[in-house]
């Protein structure tokens, strides 16, 4: 790994939320204008984060904010190993970690709709895995490796022969993204059934870190989108912005749904769009 | 050296029979304490002093020794044909006759041979022995320490049941001389000898508490385990009759064959690697492994961790040079695939914590046996990682749950919540051995990791087919182990410690496995270079530049400092717990807004008390278990019978 991908990885640090942050700001004017609501402005989230952090720190219990902070910090490391063009398949992990620690933050507070909201978490990140592996697999077939650096400096766009793998994974992006229909665990939305869900019992500097978590995620995730078309930068940063315009409609336009239907589409869109993928790579 | 071997095979035996006499608790406690030191560092001897010197043999009087074993096996099927007319076993009897039936016949050259060679290099190490003999000799040196204190509690626990510990202890002795006997042997014939004696071994510890139901559950574990034997025997009977000097009996040789006799040796090796799937408990062969729990906790450690299911898969990562890209090979590694995905589904819908572990034993298994069928350099040496790994975690897991069972009374995943709070440290234990089990960067995530380099780069179709079921697979296995982790941490604050009644060889057992968990994670790129990359060289002609494949410098860094910041977070924690904890107000949990009265309770409508409970799900209609085991049962059985046409195949 040389200098300039650490520096890339470094980065991340500061530029993660930051970007993540308008695109979350846009996300929210993009919304309410789906909805036909003026919006909050563009820099909102930026305004919500800093204000938890100001707030008095209360808590069922007081190990919940270490969960969510190791969440955090492993969120940071799965980014910053990302951009620095690390193995992908250690991203993977890495990621899953991190959401087993915020599970466990939530299980810890014994809090019924921060439980219920747990297990729904671990049900999606049981239902994504499958796919997300199968995304790095796609790539290595392809490229012969696993690093991002390697990945990108692959002559051709990937999307072109991994069409099914990019479909699979648009596809769980919609759970990692916490959108409609798949925000089975907790929303962005008002409507939860389950109050917040995975975050009810999360307050103040606790919640403040689960949401700048999350725009470090949003980040990484559409990264991942990005390194489908890493030949071309313009139409990579044009895939991602159709991607994520494409899941606020989705989330605007579709209704939750209950875990199993949510499972076992994604494990079917899965070994359909990737499994096949992979079959015809082998073949061809 | 050669003494060394037989001091580790022969000394746990001399243990196990002084025991056998001794009635005293005192004296058995300083006996196994004292044996078991000895036989650890006889284990750590032998990796010091062998360090560098790859594989060595040893000439043996073989003819000697065969008859001497021989009149040994037919003592042992007399016993077991005793046993089976005691309770009324048919089936097995017949197994058991016809297996010494062919043993008979193999040996005393009814079938033409006239056994040529009198002498061979029976006994032999190589760094896979001493990994195996490590793992036996210190992991099940420390189960047999820890059983000292659990069967004191089991005893008062279970007074309808006889206590018979001198018995107990001489077979977990026995046990741990025979699984020595077996990774040190090259002559087939001695390794059979061993393998019979662990599953002897395993019947008679399984039926220990000698109720109908460890009855039951003991002949069905010896009833598959002699179907593995019978093929076992075959494979032997084939052997001689093919090449009566008795050369290709030693293990060394046969998986050594050239390109010319690869066909001659994958007859054996179809064999005895399907008779390691019914000793490794692979679908459709699981039950045994999943009624084997009616035993004493002890019992359920060893057999998962470093004995008996392991002899089954390190006779096939034995026979994986012979079945690399071999159409046998493969069928063996789709076992493994399926047993993997679908045991770990079924894991998902136990609630009972030794049922949950015995599933994620037979998973993991699946794991190994699917690479050893892939064969190539990185499928083994993720295979002999994560036999490594999983015998420690899984040891650690069981041995946690033995203590937790006696201190509150139950088994149950659901009665375990807040065991935080109520057995601080064994829950921590737990956790870590957990995470040892399944999240990066700990070891079982270091194998899983390496396993899918190894099945990207496998043959089509077959990789792309153990792509898909560890993909899967590894999603369900976040799934089960996550929630139960969930349990253990979940805020029970009116629960009182109940941690202090658990006793010293217990407590010691729990420590020592706790370390390793964290040492072999932090130690993996130590055993990789220096052990596991010259047997790879060796055994497998693997080159440097191969070798420097399996470990890329930057991930080992990253790795390595995941690993830290893992270690020194909760340490943090612990630090800072007071400052921690009094920067936070206290509130109660959000329960709609309604009143709440306890911590696990609220006042409900019509001011009713309404109690609080929480419980994990479970997922039963989606992944049952008659479901997911008429899957693979039906699955592995079409596998295993084109194995058997494939085999046959290859005879005529």
């Amino acid at each position: 790994m040389d200098l300039i991908h650490i520096i890339y990885g470094l980065s991340f640090i500061v530029f993660g939320p930051l970007i993540g942050g308008i695109i979350a700001g846009l996300d929210r004017k993009m919304t309410a204008r789906m909805q036909g609501r003026v919006g909050p402005p563009v820099l909102q989230p930026f305004y919500d984060i800093i204000k938890l952090f100001s707030k008095e720190k209360i808590a069922v219990i007081y190990s919940e904010s270490f969960w969510v902070l190791a969440y955090l910090i492993f969120i940071v490391i799965t980014g910053m190993l990302f951009f620095a063009g690390g193995d992908l398949l250690l991203v993977i992990f890495a990621l899953t970690l991190a959401h087993v620690f915020l599970i466990l933050g939530a299980f810890a507070s014994s809090s019924p709709y921060a439980h219920i909201g747990a297990e729904r978490e671990l049900i999606q990140l049981m239902a994504i895995e499958p796919m997300v592996i199968l995304t790095a697999v796609g790539m290595y077939q392809v490229t012969g490796s696993f690093f991002v650096t390697d990945i990108l400096s692959h002559a051709g766009l990937l999307v072109l022969v991994l069409p099914g793998v990019f479909v699979g994974f648009v596809y769980v992006l919609t759970f990692k993204l916490r959108k409609s229909p798949f925000d089975l665990a907790t929303s962005h939305h008002a409507h939860q059934e389950l109050v917040k869900g995975l975050t009810t019992e999360f307050s103040g500097p606790t919640l403040g870190m689960y949401e700048l978590a999350h725009l470090y995620e949003i980040v990484m995730l559409l990264g991942f989108v990005y390194i489908f078309f890493g030949m071309v930068p313009a139409i990579g940063i044009l895939a991602v912005i159709i991607v994520y315009f494409l899941e606020i409609f989705i989330d605007n336009a579709t209704t939750r749904i209950t875990w199993q239907p949510a499972l076992i589409s994604a494990w079917i869109v899965t070994l359909v769009f990737g499994g096949l993928n992979l079959v015809a790579l082998y073949l061809l | 050296m050669e003494l060394l071997l037989l001091f580790l095979i022969f000394f746990p035996l001399l243990v196990a029979v002084l025991l056998l006499g001794v009635r005293s608790e005192r004296i058995t406690e300083i006996i196994v304490t004292a044996g078991a030191l000895l036989i650890g560092i006889g284990t750590v001897y032998l990796l010091i002093a062998t360090i560098g010197m790859g594989a060595v043999f040893f000439a043996t009087d073989t003819a000697l020794v065969n008859l001497i074993l021989l009149i040994l096996e037919i003592g042992i099927t007399l016993f077991i044909l005793y046993l089976c007319i005691r309770y009324q076993q048919r089936l097995v009897a017949l197994l058991t006759c016809i297996q010494i039936a062919i043993i008979i016949i193999a040996e005393t050259g009814i079938v033409g041979s006239d056994h040529a060679t009198t002498s061979g290099l029976g006994l032999f190490f190589d760094e896979f022995s001493v990994i195996m003999a490590l793992i036996i000799g210190i992991i099940g040196s420390l189960i047999c320490v820890y059983s000292i204190g659990y069967m004191r509690d089991y005893h008062a626990h279970h007074p309808d049941i006889p206590d018979r510990r001198p018995v107990f202890n001489f077979l977990l002795f026995l046990f741990l001389s025979s699984m020595f006997g077996l990774v040190f042997s090259n002559n087939l014939l001695w390794l059979f000898f061993f393998w019979e004696v662990t599953t002897l071994c395993s019947f008679l510890l399984i039926g220990y508490s000698r109720t109908p139901e460890a009855t039951r559950n003991a002949f069905f574990a010896l009833l598959l385990n002699l179907v593995g034997g019978i093929a076992f025997a075959g494979a032997i009977l084939y052997i001689l009759s093919a090449a009566p000097s008795g050369d290709y009996l030693e293990l060394s040789t046969l998986t050594a064959v050239g390109p010319d006799l690869v066909l001659f040796a994958l007859v054996p090796a179809g064999l005895i690697s399907f008779a390691g799937l019914t000793k490794a408990a692979q679908m459709p062969f699981s039950s045994w492994l999943v009624g084997a729990m009616v035993a004493p906790t002890p019992v359920s450690a060893l057999l998962h961790s470093s004995t008996m299911v392991k002899a089954g898969v390190y006779v096939i990562v034995r026979f994986a040079p012979v079945l690399e890209g071999q159409f046998i090979g493969m069928l063996i590694a789709l076992v493994g695939g399926v047993t993997f995905l679908l045991a770990s589904c079924i894991a998902i819908t136990q609630s009972n914590a030794k049922k949950l572990l015995a599933y994620s034993t037979i998973a993991n298994l699946g794991l190994v046996v699917a690479c050893a069928g892939v064969g190539t350099t990185e499928a083994i040496w993720a295979a002999i990682l994560l036999i490594i790994f999983h015998a420690v975690a899984k040891s650690l897991l069981f041995l946690c749950t033995g203590t937790v069972e006696h201190r509150i009374g139950s088994r149950d995943i659901e009665d375990m919540s807040g065991l935080f709070v109520t057995m601080p440290k064994v829950a921590t234990m737990m956790l870590i051995g957990m995470a040892g089990m399944f999240l990066a960067p700990f070891g079982m995530l270091i194998s899983k990791w390496a396993t899918l380099r190894a099945f990207v780069d496998a043959s089509p179709p077959l990789g792309i087919i153990l792509v898909l079921l560890l993909a899967f697979g590894s999603g369900v296995t976040v799934f089960f182990w996550t929630k139960w982790m969930g349990k253990l941490i979940g805020y029970q604050e009116e629960k009182t410690p109940v941690e202090t009644g658990v006793n010293r060889s217990e407590w010691t057992a729990l420590y020592l496995l706790t370390g390793f968990v964290a040492l072999v994670a932090f130690c993996f790129p130590v055993i990789s270079s220096g052990l596991l990359e010259s047997y790879l060289m060796n055994v497998h002609h693997a080159t440097a530049a191969s070798l420097n494949h399996l470990l890329f410098y930057d991930d080992l860094i990253i790795i390595l400092l995941m690993l830290s910041l893992i270690v020194v977070m909760p340490l943090s924690l612990y630090f800072f717990r007071h400052t921690w904890k009094k920067s936070y107000k206290k509130v109660p949990r959000y329960v709609c807004g309604r009143p709440v009265v306890s911590p696990h309770s609220f006042t409900g409508s019509m001011s009713v008390k309404q109690e609080l409970f929480l419980g994990n799900y479970y997922l039963e209609q989606i992944f049952g278990e008659v479901k997911m085991i008429r899957i693979g049962d039906l699955t592995t059985i079409a596998l295993i019978a084109i194995l058997f046409a494939a085999v046959i195949g290859v005879v005529f």
